[in-house]
């Protein structure tokens, strides 16, 4: 199978199996799909080109040499890349050693995020639940998701009790559940 | 299933990487029996990919794409069709294979070359071995592989589910075929029914687009005396208590 053969409404499926297969055009469609997400979570968390860079090749190489760690029952493959590259981010900015088993993420969402339609329709959606989210849970969601900070750490900056710290990130993130709800 | 309260908020932590110590540990031993957290964990999950999306816009230089080529070039790999899930249960098994090994040659020669050359044997035995599971786990794992179930002729395929279970390691492996597709929300849970006591929850799965699903080694309390395995249709969430009727049943042999 050529790099040519893949266009973009071949499923995210037909472009594993090529990975699995040791098919290296199926790296060049996986990156054509995914890389601006992965790419933009990492820099947002980063703030460093380079070092997003870095976390691009990392995760979609991680997945080239063990295309195992991920399949269907672990939900859909953008998603999944979207979470595992933030994860990675955060484990560079706090310059620890990864604290999250790969293996392990399952991650349930709609929409998947195949298409540019898509995600462009679900970006401004997200992008609207969080501006009109009050600034204080905003700002605790964000330093949970892109700094990675614990509670303990957001309460000591804000000066915000620990519960109510951990309330307003769980609710912002059902916040962002609810608008993508049936 | 639903999500125990006392849990929701640390599950928002734990989702993000960011809760620790004992919370984190509680929680983890916690995730380990309940089917209802562990269902909004990956909500959760869900939900941080959605945040991602609110970064989206900045696309990653020309050049990465050509290093990404390049070093993918330079590690060509032969055709693989793994899940890590197996690959998991493949070492351990030989590993426990080889720890047995080793103490019977410990007691069964006392002179040291022979140990040695036994262990060789052993070792060259364990790899033999882990080659037939391999190509065993390649085969029953590979997306792309023909999944054929054969009756008697002139009857149509029946749904049909293997269940096999050794209970000293809590590992089930579940086969299903032909099984109908249900409507969303639905999903088959496998149950496990104990010689003493109530079903307990075995795995909640959906079959493919040829009928076809796999339950691997999920969560089981240790050392459980099964008397049977059953099937019934739940909310894709799972359920703590089969919903009758129960759809298949099959005992032991």
């Amino acid at each position: 199978m050529s790099g040519a053969e893949f266009k973009g409404d071949r499923t995210d499926a037909a472009v594993l199996a090529a990975i699995r297969s040791g098919d290296e055009s199926g790296m060049a469609a996986l990156y054509d799909r995914y890389s601006a997400v992965v790419y933009s979570v990492a820099l947002r968390v980063l703030g460093d080109t380079g070092a997003a860079e870095d976390v691009l090749q990392e995760v979609f190489m991680q997945l080239w040499r063990n295309p195992g760690l991920f399949d269907s029952s672990r939900g859909s493959l953008g998603p999944w890349l979207a979470v595992i590259a933030r994860h990675r981010a955060i484990d560079g900015l706090r310059k620890r050693r990864p604290e999250t088993d790969i293996a392990d993420v399952v991650v349930a969402v709609e929409p998947d995020m195949a298409g540019d339609a898509e995600r462009a329709r679900a970006m401004e959606k997200v992008r609207g639940t969080l501006g009109a989210m009050p600034s204080a849970q905003r700002q605790a969601l964000e330093m949970a998701y892109f700094e990675g900070l614990s509670h303990s750490e957001i309460s000591e900056k804000t000066g915000e009790p620990l519960g109510t710290i951990k309330t307003r990130i769980r609710s912002g993130l059902l916040a962002l559940r609810k608008t993508f709800a049936i | 299933m639903s999500v125990h309260e006392q849990f929701a908020e640390d599950l928002a932590l734990y989702a993000l990487g960011t809760l620790q110590g004992e919370e984190r540990v509680t929680l983890e031993k916690h995730l380990e029996g309940c089917a209802g957290c562990r269902r909004e964990l990956e909500q959760l999950r869900g939900d941080m990919a959605l945040m991602a999306l609110s970064t989206a816009g900045p696309v990653p230089p020309r050049r990465a794409r050509q290093r990404l080529i390049e070093a993918v070039a330079r590690e060509p790999r032969q055709a693989t069709a793994t899940k890590r899930t197996w690959w998991t249960v493949v070492p351990w098994v030989v590993a426990g294979a080889l720890a047995v090994g080793l103490v019977a040659v410990w007691f069964q020669n006392s002179d040291l070359q022979q140990r040695i050359a036994g262990l060789q044997s052993q070792a060259a035995q364990q790899m033999a071995e882990l080659q037939r599971a391999r190509e065993v786990v390649s085969t029953l794992t590979a997306t792309d592989a023909m999944r054929v179930t054969l009756v008697a002729a002139k009857t149509p395929p029946q749904p049909q589910g293997k269940a096999i279970y050794v209970r000293d390691r809590s590992s089930l492996i579940f086969l299903a075929s032909n099984f109908e597709a249900l409507p969303p929300q639905k999903a088959y849970e496998l149950w496990l029914i104990p010689t003493n006591g109530a079903p307990i929850p075995a795995g909640v799965f959906k079959p493919d687009a040829h009928g076809s699903a796999t339950v691997i080694n999920p969560p089981l309390p240790a050392g459980v005396q099964a008397k049977a395995f059953a099937i019934t249709v739940e909310p894709e969430s799972g359920s703590s208590a089969p919903t009758m009727p129960i759809l298949m049943i099959g005992a032991g042999e």
